[in-house]
């Protein structure tokens, strides 16, 4: 116990960091309805894998990876250009995100995940029940024991109800 | 905006050196910290400012977004048209050192780092575009413009 | 010069369609860009065939980008596993062009139509790029060049819902390709590399550590989430059931595959079979879910309402069957597993199309819009009911060679239980392919609708629906070529003789 908290928790603070972070963010995403919300839990979330990687690749007392006179230890370069690419294509998906979230907004005059849904049920209900009238109303028209004029049966047989 | 004197007179002072440092950024990040997607944002910085200032109609007129179109696609061009000349001049694709015979890795990452400085800055600039201008007229094109430019920078700097 | 031209053909085949994007755009007509999709993806296709020649002479083709030697560089490594998927995808895209012309031109506004060629060729490029790379970071990249793509094309779809199921789709798909990315990173803390054949070589050191099992779950996980496999299904049915009906086929047919493909790329070469398998317990875990997705995927596609949203969820079913192949680890399974990967995007594909020729038509998706269309336009008519029967897998169809696959392998490695419940999801894909059927030819022609005015689908959609018909016939009927190509890319991925 003693050493988690001198050399456990202190050491690896940057992953705890991360942790955090991470499930602060995906925590955001599952619970919020609001969808920027929702966008910006995500965007949280690819933050701590940034940390990640750019933690992953230092060396305490190390200097940027440029090249300098004499002979000094530098960070890792390798996670910190992997993490451009990342935050590239992080941004593109908040941008598009975002697009998105704009157009629901004006096609259903909301961001609410709840209410988009509901506006979305209201009318697949109708749709679905209109969609079963019209496959009844193909049924009947087949001329199968729905109509009861002539499916085969002699006039005697009993038909259940 | 236009009775905030401060703003306006601040504004006006920032955006030429933003402008400036882009270019520096971008041309000089094959040596330090920087590249063609810092410059391509710092650039775009400034043209927002400029449009969050002076309105989005005064940014319009001052970068169009035909030329945007062209920036995003031409510089993705200049990306992969460098890799293709590479292969043209009998290397493998992205293999500098075939451009030129001497300093072919420096000249390369120059040439390419442009081509994502063009796109990002284009990109950037038509998503503000596309946000700012939305609901005051309808643009339909706009939104997909950008959802679509939006994959360019993300296989730029790749 | 053609010497130069085929060594330089792996990367091209991602660089033409990415460069064709740009081009796209910068033509900003709508004829001009589907003429500059339609060369590009031709050329990709048959560039993709000759690679695919050439890695069944040599083995493996490799190229190393910017000249940079592996495992330091970007290396692409194309293997007769990497160059089946290959085909696949530019095959589809190759047909998607001519099917689309009309078919997005009915759904799209003008305006917009050169984006969709653009987007199209970039997600075709991230497609590529997925099944050509060496590098596992690249794949990354690739994976979510052609995620990216494939939100904004199936927020393009006609309907306002299309928007939510996009939106629904980028959260999903953001979450799965960043848990992707966290296995990379785990991985590569404890590698230092990302080159998958030089990771293949350094993780047998450290497969007992916490990090690399985590790492091996994080990817798992993530390309799940990709792939719609069944618990991390939700996104698919509403993403294939609002795009443009030639989205829909294209994005059927080839990106839930390429994941599939990416999944096993990382768990068999870059993890080996022994640690994935032997050590931890990935077999089981998938083939369970494999089978849950067989089952509840068939049951819930029989309740739709809505043609497309019935193919999305046989779509969820038949990752299943793909997943449960792969899931064996065994060379026959493995090799099922991939043929049926193939098969079923073809059949996907065609059904797709078939469907989409019927929407161009009737504007509507309803399996009772599609009454009576039996007489009205019978050959695309004809053409579902042969992707319908090769989807449930009657013999002289590509599906039945795919299944009869699948099953032996259950039977040889005993799974007796899964056995049972593929054949109780094909006994249920034929009741709801059935119900369809029954609508295009038993009910008939309502004669109030006006959609009297369009005829048979345009050629364009014909052709590319019955290339698609026939080669699931073709496969049906002579099979050899696709089977011994797949068991050799099983062989390489599992051991065993081919």
């Amino acid at each position: 116990m003693n050493q988690f908290l001198t050399e456990t928790l202190p050491g690896l603070f940057n992953y705890w960091i991360v942790i955090g972070l991470m499930m602060i963010g995906f925590y955001t995403v599952i619970a919020h309805d609001n969808l920027v919300k929702k966008l910006i839990g995500l965007t949280v979330f690819q933050s701590a894998v940034f940390i990640l990687y750019i933690s992953m690749g230092f060396i305490h007392g190390s200097t940027a990876p440029i090249i300098i006179d004499g002979d000094p230890v530098y960070a890792h370069p390798l996670p910190q250009v992997l993490i451009l690419t990342a935050i590239v294509v992080g941004v593109s998906t908040t941008a598009l995100g975002l697009a998105l979230i704009v157009r629901i907004n004006e096609a259903y005059g909301s961001i609410e995940e709840d209410d988009v849904l509901a506006a979305d049920m209201a009318t697949s209900e109708g749709e679905e029940a209109r969609e079963e009238a019209r496959s009844e109303q193909a049924e009947a028209a087949e001329g199968h024991a729905a109509t009861g004029a002539d499916d085969g049966a002699e006039a005697h047989e009993s038909r259940p109800a | 905006m236009r009775e905030h004197t401060v703003l306006r007179i601040v504004s006006q002072l920032v955006i030429a050196p933003m402008l400036l440092y882009a270019l520096y950024v971008q041309f000089h990040g094959e040596y330090s910290p920087g590249g063609g997607f810092q410059a391509g944002v710092i650039l775009a910085t400034a043209i927002i400012l400029y449009g969050l200032i002076f309105g989005v109609e005064a940014a319009r007129e001052a970068v169009p977004p035909t030329l945007l179109r062209v920036g995003a696609a031409g510089g993705l061009l200049i990306y992969g048209g460098t890799g293709v000349a590479t292969i043209l001049l009998g290397g493998n694709f992205l293999d500098y050192d075939r451009l030129f015979d001497h300093g072919g890795q420096h000249y390369g990452l120059i040439i390419i780092e442009l081509g994502v400085g063009i796109t990002v800055a284009s990109v950037m600039i038509a998503i503000f575009y596309v946000f700012a201008g939305r609901g005051r007229q309808d643009d339909p094109d706009s939104d997909e413009d950008h959802g679509s430019a939006d994959d360019y920078d993300a296989d730029d700097v790749s | 010069m053609i010497t130069a031209f085929f060594n330089q053909m792996p990367v091209l085949v991602v660089v033409v369609p990415l460069l064709a994007a740009p081009l796209c755009v910068l033509a900003h007509r709508a004829f001009a860009a589907w003429l500059i999709y339609c060369l590009a993806s031709w050329l990709a296709f048959a560039m993709a065939f000759l690679l695919f020649v050439e890695a069944k002479i040599a083995g493996e083709v490799s190229y190393a980008v910017g000249n940079w030697a592996p495992p330091f560089g970007i290396e692409l490594v194309i293997d007769t596993y990497s160059a089946l998927v290959l085909l696949l995808v530019t095959g589809v895209a190759a047909v998607t062009g001519p099917y689309a012309r009309k078919s997005i031109a009915s759904e799209i506004a003008i305006e917009r139509e050169y984006l969709v060629f653009a987007l199209m060729l970039l997600c075709l490029a991230g497609l590529i790029g997925i099944t050509v790379t060496g590098d596992a970071f690249n794949l990354f990249v690739f994976l979510e060049i052609s995620s990216l793509s494939s939100y904004a094309l199936i927020a393009m779809g006609p309907k306002r819902r299309a928007l939510l199921s996009s939106f629904q789709y980028l959260i999903m798909g953001t979450v799965g390709g960043t848990f992707l990315l966290i296995g990379i990173g785990l991985i590569f803390m404890m590698t230092g590399t990302l080159n998958m054949a030089d990771l293949a070589d350094r993780l047998p050191e450290v497969y007992a550590t916490r990090t690399v099992q985590a790492g091996l779950a994080f990817i798992v996980v993530g390309l799940s989430l990709k792939a719609a496999l069944m618990p991390a299904h939700i996104w698919l049915p509403n993403a294939y059931t609002y795009a443009p009906s030639a989205i829909s086929a294209f994005i059927a047919a080839t990106a839930t595959k390429v994941a599939v493909y990416a999944l096993f790329r990382f768990v068999f070469t870059v993890f080996g079979v022994g640690y994935a398998f032997g050590t931890l317990p990935l077999g089981i875990v998938l083939l369970a879910l494999a089978a849950v997705s067989m089952i509840a995927g068939s049951l819930a596609s029989i309740f739709q309402t809505d043609v497309k949203r019935l193919l999305a969820w046989s779509s969820v079913a038949q990752m299943g069957y793909i997943v449960a192949g792969f899931a064996l680890a065994t060379p026959a399974g493995v090799s099922a597993g991939l043929v049926h990967l193939l098969n079923h995007g073809l059949i996907k594909g065609a059904l797709f199309m078939a469907v989409g020729a019927m929407v161009w038509r009737v504007r509507a998706s309803s399996i009772n819009d599609l009454a009576g269309l039996g007489r009205a336009m019978p050959l695309t008519s004809a053409a579902f009911v042969i992707g319908g029967l090769s989807l449930i897998g009657v013999p002289a169809t590509a599906g039945f060679i795919s299944k009869w696959a699948l099953m032996s392998a259950l039977f040889d490695a005993q799974h007796y239980g899964v056995m049972a419940l593929l054949l109780v999801a094909s006994l249920l894909s034929i009741i709801y392919v059935g119900r369809v059927i029954e609508a295009l030819y038993f009910r008939p022609l309502p004669d109030d609708v006006s959609h009297h005015k369009h005829g048979e689908a345009p050629l364009g959609m014909q052709v590319a629906t019955w290339t698609l018909i026939a080669v699931n016939i073709v496969i049906g009927v002579h099979a050899t070529p696709e089977l011994e190509a797949a068991a050799r890319a099983a062989a390489s991925l599992v051991g065993g003789a081919p």
